[in-house]
């Protein structure tokens, strides 16, 4: 499993254009997230593939060529902090509730709907984490799971930063030669 | 300031960009652009088939190295041209497809001949956009032809509803500069990369250089030929690399890959170190990728980062236009006697004299090669030879011999039959000076053959030589090999292809022995209006040496000599 993050136009298609460039290559995506960023006209992707480094190079290299991404980088390998967050529905009746309860502390999960027959929990972390809460809950009844897929970001230092106006010389800089 | 019309922004625009030739084919979604074009400085061609425009356009940028542009309708229009776009996107060719679309407000509606084009074509674009507003027409337009050409090229759709063609605005040219996402920009320079390359180039004993189409792409010809010079690096070409590098200059191997010659292959197995410029590791050209060039660290000069070690691992990766590489290569390259490696490849050729059909004495028969030979010869190898896809393309790579760049022009990654007719047309108009010869098969002359009109309402100058074998010849040659001569489906019935000729007002001729085939081209060469030449010739003849598919690229099949028996048959 790669881990890519994508800087990209935040318009129509693009989403359109990442995906299909990855399914061209045949590898599977495991998840992928969008959402804004602090720039209106620019959003954040991270998309886990199903392949080894050296795939990931070719999609990290194949999605920077397409116009609308900005930036494409396999962060696999390197310090990152990598969050899922899922929305657990889980059985609940007198009975079980109590040790639920526990469990839910253990996990640091949150409930967030209660009703006489269900919770729902919030558990955000690694894909671990939650693969082994959801784990322990199966023997009381999981009714429904929605999960956001991974976001992720690298450490510290490490900054991931869309092209800034300054960063220089680009396309336009090439003249066409038109016949 | 006076309102335009979008129509009228793009065919300004157009003209702006310094086009001066447009292949089109009028429909319902683009006619508001085609009464603006009807006053705009620009030839039009008609073509027959929407396909046809896209080759003509792909064959006026590899001639003349600019951008070729397209244009069509929505719907069918749009459609047709697909093959011709693919086409031109494995060949990193650059052209602007422009489409009429229906309005904006039935986008989605299933309108008469409405296409998602740009969801059709968006895996085989280098970038497509839909302009739905009269304001955008000019920037997208802008944005196309710098994507186009830019980098690795490819081609550029550009999809234009109607209403964005019929409605007004104001239009300042200077507003209209392209604003492209602003990316990444990567340092390609990398010293340690550099190093590497440099230690690997200054102590190589058995190298061999790779030579592709980056290097007409990027205009190289002059410093690759000093790189070369230098280090007295042998040369192995690339199909579409052919004319980067004189074929009569002495480290001149010839091509390499599956129709390769023998020595170059065998040379590439042999090599201690290779250096491809410009090239990508085509399957094609590597056989089986497990038993590819063993013996060999591997330099990687390319400017598309997504190639470095996708089909083969490489040890230094220069990434960069191959001009710009080279130069800064060149100084730190230390002059190198390599005459005994040289002498060691030149010796591999000696037993190729038994492959060489010209040897063969006249036995009444006409073989593909001496027809390509001869028109080699007759042309002192100066003519833009157009070919289609198949066993002709082969012994076109085999026995026409480049000189000069940009003067092979052939469809290398899609293998695209039907190619050759209208991309001839393309590169006539890019360069009405030079001689141009389409040399096409009997399979693929008739998928784009319409196009006949085309060149006899342009009045064009094309000469035109069908080899022609009455089969499908390479999947033929493929069932010999392969498929235990099961011959199905390739048996082929076509027109009498003179007699077609005359019915589009064009002169034609047939040829069916060896003795014709100069007197012929002479005759064709002599009248300054197009000509078919159809060479009747050996039925079952096959392209050798060949590497099957998934084999090393020294396991070659020869030509067997029993086929010398064969053409002394009556």
């Amino acid at each position: 499993m790669q881990t890519v993050v994508a800087y990209v136009e935040n318009k129509p298609g693009v989403l359109n254009r990442v995906a299909s460039l990855v399914r061209r290559l045949a590898f599977n995506i495991d998840s992928l997230t969008v959402g804004p960023t602090d720039n209106p006209e620019i959003a954040r992707m991270t998309i886990v593939v199903h392949t080894d480094k050296q795939g990931a190079h070719r999609v990290e290299a194949s999605l920077e060529k397409l116009v609308d991404v900005l930036l494409a980088e396999n962060i696999s390998g390197r310090a990152a902090v990598v969050r899922d967050l899922a929305l657990i529905k889980v059985a609940a009746d007198q009975q079980s509730r109590p040790h639920l309860m526990e469990l839910i502390k253990v996990f640091r999960a949150r409930v967030v709907d209660v009703s006489p027959e269900s919770l729902i929990l919030e558990v955000s972390g690694t894909v671990d984490k939650i693969d082994g809460l959801l784990e322990v809950l199966r023997p009381f009844g999981v009714l429904e799971i929605a999960r956001t897929g991974s976001v992720a970001m690298t450490r510290g230092s490490d900054l991931l930063r869309p092209p800034a106006a300054n960063e220089s010389p680009h396309l336009e800089a090439v003249g066409s030669k038109a016949g | 300031m006076k309102k335009m019309t979008g129509a009228e922004i793009l065919c300004e625009t157009l003209v702006r960009l310094g086009v001066k030739h447009l292949f089109g084919y009028p429909g319902g979604a683009i006619l508001p652009t085609y009464d603006a074009l009807g006053r705009a400085p620009i030839q039009h061609v008609l073509v027959r088939h929407e396909q046809g425009a896209t080759h003509m356009a792909d064959g006026y940028a590899r001639a003349s190295g600019g951008v070729g542009v397209a244009m069509a309708t929505s719907g069918p229009g749009a459609t047709n041209m697909v093959t011709g776009i693919a086409t031109a996107m494995l060949d990193s060719s650059p052209i602007v497809c422009i489409t009429g679309q229906v309005s904006s407000k039935l986008l989605g509606s299933d309108a008469f001949q409405e296409t998602d084009i740009t969801g059709i074509t968006m895996p085989i674009t280098k970038h497509n956009v839909v302009v739905s507003r009269a304001e955008d027409v000019a920037r997208s337009l802008r944005e196309a032809f710098v994507i186009a050409a830019s980098g690795r090229p490819g081609p550029v759709l550009v999809d234009v509803t109607k209403d964005a063609q019929q409605s007004a605005c104001e239009f300042h040219w200077e507003d209209t500069a392209p604003k492209l996402p602003l990316k990444r920009y990567r340092q390609n320079y990398d010293e340690q990369q550099f190093a590497r390359a440099v230690e690997l180039l200054n102590t190589a004993k058995r190298p061999v250089i790779l030579a592709g189409h980056g290097i007409l792409i990027s205009a190289a010809m002059r410093v690759f030929q000093e790189f070369v010079r230098t280090g007295n690096f042998p040369v192995a070409m690339t199909l579409l690399g052919l004319g980067a590098f004189p074929a009569s200059d002495p480290l001149n191997l010839g091509m390499m890959g599956m129709h390769g010659e023998a020595w170059v292959n065998n040379a590439i197995q042999d090599a201690d170190l290779l250096i491809a410029v410009g090239m990508r590791f085509d399957d094609r050209v590597t056989g089986d990728l497990r038993t590819y060039a063993q013996k060999a660290r591997k330099i990687h000069i390319e400017v598309d980062r997504a190639e470095i070690n996708k089909n083969v691992k490489v040890d230094a990766a220069l990434i960069g236009d191959a001009r710009e590489v080279l130069e800064k290569l060149l100084p730190r390259l230390e002059p190198f006697d390599r005459s005994e490696w040289v002498a060691h490849v030149n010796k591999l050729k000696g037993d190729s004299a038994v492959r060489d059909i010209q040897s063969l004495p006249d036995s009444g028969h006409l073989y593909a090669a001496h027809v390509i030979n001869d028109l080699w010869k007759e042309t002192r190898g100066e003519a833009i030879v157009v070919t289609d896809v198949g066993q002709h393309q082969m012994w076109e790579a085999q026995y026409y011999h480049h000189n000069q760049p940009r003067s092979l022009i052939t469809s290398g990654g899609l293998g695209t039959m039907g190619f050759a007719l209208p991309a001839a047309i393309g590169a006539k108009f890019a360069r009405p000076g030079d001689e141009v010869w389409v040399i096409a098969g009997d399979g693929g002359f008739q998928m784009t053959m319409c196009e006949l009109a085309t060149i006899v309402q342009e009045k064009l100058n094309v000469k035109i030589a069908i080899i022609n074998n009455g089969y499908l010849g390479m999947v033929r040659q493929w069932q010999e090999f392969f498929y235990n001569k099961r011959y199905v489906a390739t048996p082929l019935v076509a027109p009498d292809f003179a007699a077609l000729a005359n019915a589009f007002g064009i002169r034609g001729e047939r040829i069916t022995t060896r003795g014709e085939v100069i007197p012929a081209i002479r005759a064709a060469r002599e009248v300054s209006e197009t000509v078919l030449l159809d060479f009747r010739v050996e039925q079952e003849d096959s392209v050798y040496p060949m590497v099957p598919a998934g084999a090393s690229l020294d396991e070659m099949i020869r030509r067997p000599s029993s086929l010398v028996e064969t053409s002394q048959e009556p």
